[in-house]
């Protein structure tokens, strides 16, 4: 019976201490956020403080401008979707087929370890490596940049991306789902198109999304093969206009009439970030 | 004919365990099994964690081969022929064996979709066939009733009892004509665990059954044969009433008798 208040008092002690450092902590934490917060949000207000003014309907119809003309940045919309998309369909089934393999196949053997740590390698390469990659390999033997070129420097980025997570999301389909189709009859291929990818879907459009927002903004390996174009191109062959490259030959000019359409192009692409990540978000939130 | 199979006189085998030995890399888990699976009985496994029961009945339908470490060396005869050697087709030898797992697992897809797996990956039937098979197969599982008007519902709404009983109906969909069963009630509560005993009782008038339980009184209710292994090995195995009231061996009586260690 005596053991008790000692143990209370002991309690009492380490408890209030436990508090005491319970407090610290959160409130470090809750200065760490809003350090990070309050640059989040100082960037997203000048970007919409100031493309607010250049989104207008004609950023979408007229041509980039020369210095002093009035235009918009429809050109440089197109060839940016134009790019990422060509880019998007290159490096996705490239990219789900490896993480495939890394997940499913590679359980024997150093061939999927040694294949995931180079991916690795490759998902944190700076994007100007793989831009002067695709300019040595492509553009100087073809002689001239082309919208091509850019597709295919930005199909290098998202291959990683797209492997990392489709190894990682299959990884996470339960063994015992996999066993119970196989112990039906179900053949490898058919157990991984039927059960695996269907519970690992989520993740993997997920994956999908993130790695087109990544290369939405991506501007140093499109500065060594698109590079850009004054004018309307359709033709992937020739060099292209996309948004990043014209943000920074724009931002850099000293026109205002340019300086605000580099505005308006930030914003724009800050926005369809924002978006793609919010749509993978509730995509991944639906069905987890 | 050997001593084992002089033991147990009257019903077929359906499998013949013989000189079984199966390794998790170079640890050996199981040793020299020497087994008869009789056809149309149900044939349980008992045994403390650890003693290679699941390991065994992982070998039946070669379940082991999934994993690159896993071997197993000796002979399983299923109706005559070795099922470990190469030349059977692995996949037609799983559609044969059937198998139901611990826990459950449902695919990600509707309760109609689960049961059709499996018979969509052997039979091409038209979809009147397959209502009536997937009907067959529910009502044979106990939750026809149950699920009767929520079919296109994804199999993950159903409770674990449900569950477990839905894949259950996946595995008799496709007429395996073994059914292996790995613990199947170890995750449920005791009105679902009664419902799939009642039903391994009814299963046994078409299917050779062979379930592996933590739960003597389990193997005792629902089991005609019993096999009790420790360490790897096989101890003793003969039919049920008599393992469980006149063992022949003192190690399987400390078992049973919870004299255990």
């Amino acid at each position: 019976m005596s053991a008790l208040p000692a143990t209370a008092t002991r309690a009492n002690r380490t408890y209030r201490r436990r508090r005491v450092v319970n407090k610290v902590m959160m409130g470090l934490s809750a200065v760490a956020l809003a350090f990070g917060l309050f640059w989040l949000v100082w960037i997203l207000a000048v970007l919409v403080w100031e493309g607010a003014n250049a989104l207008r309907p004609s950023l979408f119809y007229q041509m980039t401008p020369p210095p002093g003309g009035n235009g918009g940045l429809a050109n440089a919309i197109f060839g940016s979707v134009l790019m990422s998309g060509a880019g998007t369909l290159i490096g996705t089934p490239i990219g789900i087929l490896a993480g495939t393999y890394l997940a499913e196949y590679g359980r024997r053997g150093w061939l999927a370890p040694a294949t995931r740590f180079i991916n690795d390698v490759l998902l944190a390469a700076p994007s100007i490596v793989i831009g002067l990659f695709v300019y040595a390999v492509y553009v100087a033997r073809i002689g001239h940049f082309s919208g091509w070129a850019g597709a295919i420097a930005l199909s290098i980025i998202v291959v990683p991306v797209v492997v990392r997570t489709t190894d990682d999301m299959l990884k996470l389909v339960p063994n015992s789902l996999r066993e119970a189709a196989v112990a039906l009859g179900c053949p490898t291929w058919k157990m991984i198109t039927m059960i695996s990818y269907r519970a690992a879907r989520a993740g993997i459009l997920t994956g999908i999304l993130l790695a087109i927002a990544r290369i939405s903004g991506e501007t140093a390996p499109l500065l060594f093969t698109a590079l850009s174009n004054q004018f309307w191109a359709v033709d992937m062959n020739a060099p292209m206009a996309n948004l990043p490259v014209v943000i920074f030959q724009f931002a850099m000019s000293p026109y205002d009439d340019w300086q605000r359409l580099a505005w308006g192009g930030a914003c724009l692409i800050t926005l369809l970030v924002l978006g793609i990540n919010i749509a993978a978000r509730l995509l991944f939130r639906k069905n987890p | 004919m050997n001593a084992l199979a002089q033991a147990i006189p009257g019903p077929e085998p359906k499998l013949t365990v013989r000189d079984l030995d199966f390794y998790y890399g170079s640890f050996k888990a199981l040793k020299h099994i020497n087994l008869e699976v009789p056809e149309r009985l149900v044939t349980a496994f008992i045994g403390p964690s650890g003693c290679g029961k699941s390991t065994l009945l992982r070998t039946f339908n070669r379940m082991f081969e999934l994993y690159p470490e896993q071997r197993a060396e000796g002979e399983i005869l299923f109706d005559g022929e070795n099922l470990l050697t190469s030349k059977m087709d692995v996949s037609l030898l799983r559609a044969k064996i059937g198998m139901v797992f611990q826990k459950p697992t449902p695919f990600p897809m509707s309760i109609y979709d689960n049961v059709a797996f499996g018979v969509r990956l052997f039979e091409d039937l038209p979809r009147a066939r397959m209502d009536e098979r997937v009907e067959w197969a529910l009502t044979k599982a106990a939750l026809w009733k149950e699920v009767k008007d929520k079919l296109n519902q994804s199999g993950l709404s159903l409770s674990g009892g449900q569950q477990q009983r839905l894949c259950i109906a996946r595995g008799i969909a496709v007429k395996p004509e073994i059914l292996l069963l790995d613990e199947p009630c170890s995750a449920l509560d005791p009105i679902s665990t009664a419902k799939i005993e009642e039903l391994i009782s009814e299963l046994k008038t078409d299917y050779t059954v062979v379930i592996v339980t933590h739960n003597m009184q389990q193997a005792a209710r629902v089991s005609d044969y019993t096999a009790y292994m420790y360490l790897g090995e096989l101890v003793e195995f003969g039919e049920t009433d008599q393992l469980f009231l006149k063992p022949r061996m003192q190690a399987t009586e400390d078992y049973i008798t919870g004299r255990f260690g």
